[in-house]
């Protein structure tokens, strides 16, 4: 994304990233809160979708942990009310779901990565860092779910025509990163193993989460369009 | 008739509550009655007595009780009905209100009619409507040919008989029956200038219903032969403007019901469900907290079955491995369980199993096995990816790890089995470890019989998600 590469250098005050949770469940939330202890700022917490988009818009967080099932509307209604205004927040997925269609719902509204509920607390803390310098998040289930997307060559029929052909598809090199994200390797591991940089992986991972948002793809826009009914 | 379930009022209003599987705990117990007896009656008659049905009535509930009394279609029992009442001549509409008298609605002890006995108000105007309805039904046998006198007799019963139910219906039906009649007055509706087109729509009717009834009462003999027919448009037109709302609202509130019994029914299976299922395991969880290895191999094993039951609509138990994909998670469950090491699995497009295929899983099942026996790794991580011409799995722990090169020729035997398998079936594996930074196990087969494109069963399964 052009505007990735501004927001990284667009420096973020030092200090720990601050930090609005939502999330529909109080004990969740006042258990992350406790986990994250002094490596985020936690400025804030709501549980519910109108009240949050409220929130965020007050404190204008750094990063916005959202869990992807909200109370009115999901965690995507979020996300697309506040980036109206405030484009720069960012917003990291954390769900215990795992039905990709939420998955890619939420990743295409705007989040900049999603991590499943079942993280360590390092490396939540190390994954809302990530995110608030601008870069993407992916978990290995989340790595998985943008390769079976991918995962065959887009039919003629499969892609609205008017679009960039390249969104439709994910380069060799993003699908070899992918591949060490889903088996849950880190960035640093990644790095060593295809023998490029840390700031190379981190450009694959964030054209891919580009591709996710942007792309025309028939897969990917039925998975957003096909919330299941609850 | 809009409280279908008054013995079981927790599930009201819990239609549009939380996600099914947060639904509330503790009910698991008591699936409402009503919803196995509304399962029993679609099938054959239910063996209770006859009575009113409460939850699926258009007007007594008649026809319904009718139905699962004899295990009928109620639909079919209602047409039936309106069928008898036009061949009859009207004669089937006094034998549903009577019936609707005498026969007592469901959780009820006593009759329509028990109660009417003493309502002597009730008596009187009944008796007085049967006898306006006779003088104005001479007058109009004595005007016309008998079109309105052959449908008209009939009701001399009846409507005394509806005025007795209207007065002495127990208070939820009485409720039911306002509601019903409501959009005939237009009280219902609120807003000054709904009042004003329900008053605008009263009047067109009464002036529709006066001009044809008038034009058939003042036909004689039947000399005009078309006459009838104008008349005859004039009332059905009156009687549409005047009932129509109110048919809708019928068919309406029908439909309602019909969907929230529907909603109810699913509820019952997921608490049915939950209660198999989750609430088993919590049990267990709590009798075994002071073994904590046992407690997180419990909950891992949950969790992978109402996952699988949430997001691949698969019932719990069914593990029959048909696709690749269910192969590996296949192995997830075992090694699981009997090593009790968490295993990560991202499976990543699906196709169905061959000889070769089948192999691949037997090595990496070794392969994990391995892994879960000697590493130590507090978890293993499984990658499957099904392209169109191979099949990667790669095993991966960040545990102890070995030096390849150091292990005795004798003790190879466990690689052996996971290289020489893929071999044999034009695979291959490589085996990347070293002290200290885990081991990684990679397996390729190459497709042979392309048996259909690769499905994508991980998504795929979407199509039977409830």
């Amino acid at each position: 994304m052009s505007t990735s590469a501004a927001a990284q250098a667009q420096a973020r005050p030092a200090g720990p990233p601050r930090v609005v949770l939502v999330d529909d469940h109080g004990l969740f939330r006042s258990g992350v809160r406790a986990e994250l202890g002094p490596r985020v700022e936690v400025i804030g917490e709501a549980g519910d979708v109108g009240p949050a988009i409220e929130l965020i818009e007050q404190l204008l967080p750094d990063v916005v942990l959202l869990d992807v099932h909200l109370p009115g509307g999901g965690g995507h209604a979020v996300i697309t009310e506040v980036k109206k205004e405030h484009p720069d927040i960012k917003f990291l997925a954390l769900s215990a779901s795992d039905a990709p269609e939420d998955v890619i719902a939420v990743i295409r509204a705007g989040a900049r990565g999603y991590v499943t509920k079942t993280i360590s607390t390092d490396d939540l803390a190390d994954a809302i860092k990530r995110v608030a310098d601008g870069d993407a998040v992916f978990s290995h289930r989340l790595a998985g779910f943008v390769l079976d997307a991918f995962a065959s060559a887009p039919s003629p029929g499969d892609v609205k025509p008017s679009f960039d052909p390249e969104l439709d598809q994910l380069t060799t090199r993003e699908r070899e990163v992918l591949r060490l994200i889903a088996q849950g390797y880190t960035y640093k591991e990644i790095a060593r193993d295809l023998f490029i940089s840390g700031k190379t992986v981190e450009s694959h991972v964030s054209s891919v989460l580009r591709k996710l948002q942007l792309s025309s793809r028939h897969q990917l826009t039925r998975w957003a369009a096909e919330r299941r009914l609850t | 008739m809009q409280d279908a379930t008054p013995d079981n009022g927790q599930w009201n209003g819990h239609w549009h509550g939380p996600p099914p599987w947060q639904g509330p705990a503790g009910q698991q117990d008591d699936v409402p009655s009503w919803v196995h007896h509304t399962r029993r009656w679609r099938n054959r008659g239910d063996g209770q007595p006859l009575r009113r049905q409460r939850d699926d009535r258009v007007m007594g509930g008649v026809a319904a009780g009718i139905a699962a009394w004899r295990g009928f279609n109620p639909t079919t029992v209602r047409v039936v009905f309106a069928v008898a009442a036009l061949i009859t001549a009207g004669w089937a509409v006094p034998f549903y209100v009577i019936a609707w008298l005498i026969i007592p609605a469901q959780g009820e002890e006593t009759t329509i009619a028990s109660r009417a006995r003493h309502d002597s108000r009730g008596i009187a105007i009944a008796l007085a409507l049967a006898s306006l309805l006779v003088v104005f039904l001479s007058l109009a046998g004595a005007l016309n040919d008998g079109v309105i006198e052959k449908y008209g007799w009939a009701q001399v019963v009846s409507v005394p008989v509806l005025a007795l139910i209207w007065r002495n219906a127990s208070e939820d039906e009485q409720a039911g029956l306002r509601r019903l009649v409501l959009p005939l007055d237009g009280r219902g509706a609120t807003g000054k200038a709904a009042r004003r087109a329900s008053r605008l729509r009263i009047a067109g009717s009464v002036v529709l219903l006066g001009a044809g009834l008038g034009e058939l009462l003042t036909i004689h003999g039947g000399t005009q032969l078309l006459a009838p027919l104008g008349g005859f448009l004039f009332v059905t037109a009156g009687l549409v403007l005047l009932l129509g709302p109110w048919w809708l609202r019928i068919a309406r509130d029908l439909m309602v019901e019909r969907q929230a019994r529907a909603r109810a029914e699913e509820r019952a299976d997921i608490a049915a469900h939950m209660h198999d299922s989750v609430l088993q395991t919590l049990a267990l969880i709590q009798r075994r907290a002071e073994d904590p290895q046992a407690v997180v191999q419990l909950a891992r094993a949950q969790e992978r079955d109402l996952r699988s039951w949430l997001f691949e609509g698969r019932a719990p138990g069914d593990a029959d491995a048909s696709s690749f994909a269910e192969g590996v998670r296949e192995i997830q469950r075992d090694v699981e369980a009997v090593h009790g090491v968490p295993v990560e699995v991202v499976t990543v497009a699906d196709c169905p199993i061959d000889e070769h295929l089948a192999a691949l899983l037997a090595a990496a099942r070794e392969a994990t096995v391995n892994a879960a026996k000697w590493s130590g790794a507090g978890v293993i991580s499984v990658f499957a990816e099904v392209e169109p011409d191979k099949v990667n799995v790669a095993v991966r722990d960040r545990g102890k790890g070995f030096d390849p090169a150091a292990v005795p020729d004798d003790r190879k035997g466990v690689a052996e089995s996971i290289r020489g398998r893929m071999s044999r079936h034009g695979g291959e594996a490589t085996v990347q470890s070293a002290p200290g930074e885990g081991t990684k196990v990679t397996l390729t087969m190459v497709r042979t019989a392309r048996s259909g494109p690769a499905g994508r069963a991980s998504t795929g399964a979407e199509g039977t998600r409830r």
